[in-house]
């Protein structure tokens, strides 16, 4: 498996558009088949191992759902994306192909409020219980009062 | 030669005018006034004595005396959060020695008199932070270590950091640094030996005179 490889197979299916040449390969996923390129790439593209899942707020466009996988044998890197879409928040959590997403993903909702779908166990990783708010979303005020101590 | 002065001048700041100061002012915690637990008997005895004719001699003796012990046994709480407690480590271990003034790091909040808060206080960790200053026994002190646990530092507006750990508990000594080497710490914690020899009859605080180097 190569990295020119892993982008034909993942451009042959279809509603999946990937990026320019290069590492890591970038796939582009719409939400309603991203458990299923997961598990593509896990078993065609040898992506054994789950590097992090992390997001990004585009504002008006929403949220951009991120995760990375390595096939460490072939040494090939592939970057899923998905789009959720504005004022959506829910993704098709990953924990049912990758066991190593369960934490990335729960901190993914703790920064990010992202409600995973089918997590077995989606609450904060890093903030308190009682924290009101997702600290990494743009509309989140960094000088927001948090009493009793700030 | 004539020297000119630079061009644009810089107005000297306003300090009252500064916001993070203004806060400072609102926010920090200042120590009960009612002062620190101590025995009632202890101090009727005290005030029995001064009172008495020429018993001002006895407690000005006494106090110089009890003044001397406090300020010689003073144990820092083994409590480090960042990489200040580096730093820390650095002065309790041999080369700065803080063994020769007295500092033994104690592993337990009930034996000690002193927390060195050395790093970044999170909101998560200031209830824990509290809690242990609580379990420590009158009369007690905390010095603030390093730029994060005296204003939040370069986390100030960040979004789960307490901007200094003044809004939890009472500070009597701030050591300025990012992180503060281990010389700076001394000198605070000699700044602080300083303002507890001044320790008046019956355990009462003096009003700290502000140091600055």
């Amino acid at each position: 498996m190569t990295a020119e490889r892993a982008r034909d197979l993942l451009a042959k299916i279809s509603g999946v558009t990937v990026g320019d040449e290069g590492t890591p390969v970038v796939a582009h996923v719409p939400v309603e088949q991203w458990q299923g390129v997961a598990q593509f790439a896990k078993d065609t593209l040898g992506c054994g191992f789950f590097s992090f899942s992390t997001a990004i707020d585009w504002k008006a466009d929403g949220l951009e759902v991120i995760a990375w996988v390595d096939n460490l044998d072939a040494n090939v890197s592939v970057q899923l994306r998905t789009k959720l879409g504005a004022g959506n928040t829910a993704c098709p959590s990953l924990v049912s192909v990758y066991l190593g997403a369960d934490w990335m993903e729960r901190e993914c909702y703790d920064m990010f409020g992202v409600q995973f779908t089918g997590h077995p166990d989606l609450r904060r990783i890093l903030l308190a219980d009682d924290w009101e708010g997702h600290p990494l979303l743009k509309s989140y005020a960094v000088d927001t009062p948090h009493p009793p101590y700030r | 030669m004539e020297i000119k002065p630079p061009v644009p001048q810089i107005p000297a700041p306003v300090w009252k005018d500064i916001k993070d100061l203004q806060e400072w002012q609102t926010r920090h915690q200042r120590r009960p006034e009612s002062g620190d637990k101590h025995s009632a008997l202890f101090e009727q005895v005290t005030e029995g004595i001064h009172a008495f004719p020429g018993g001002f001699a006895v407690t000005t003796v006494a106090d110089g005396f009890l003044n001397w012990a406090r300020k010689s046994s003073v144990w820092p709480v083994s409590f480090g959060l960042a990489c200040c407690a580096i730093e820390m480590m650095a002065t309790f271990a041999s080369r700065f020695d803080v063994e020769r003034l007295g500092m033994v790091p104690w592993a337990s909040p009930r034996h000690s008199d002193l927390m060195i808060v050395s790093g970044t206080v999170t909101i998560k960790m200031a209830p824990m932070l509290k809690r242990i200053y609580d379990q420590m026994p009158d009369p007690k002190w905390a010095v603030s270590m390093g730029s994060c646990a005296n204003s939040g530092g370069p986390f100030r507006h960040g979004y789960h950091v307490v901007k200094g750990v003044d809004r939890v508990i009472p500070v009597d000594v701030y050591v300025p640094g990012c992180p503060p080497p281990p010389e700076s710490l001394l000198n605070g914690l000699l700044l602080l030996q300083e303002q507890i020899s001044h320790f008046r009859r019956t355990g009462h605080r003096a009003d700290p005179t502000p140091k600055v180097d």
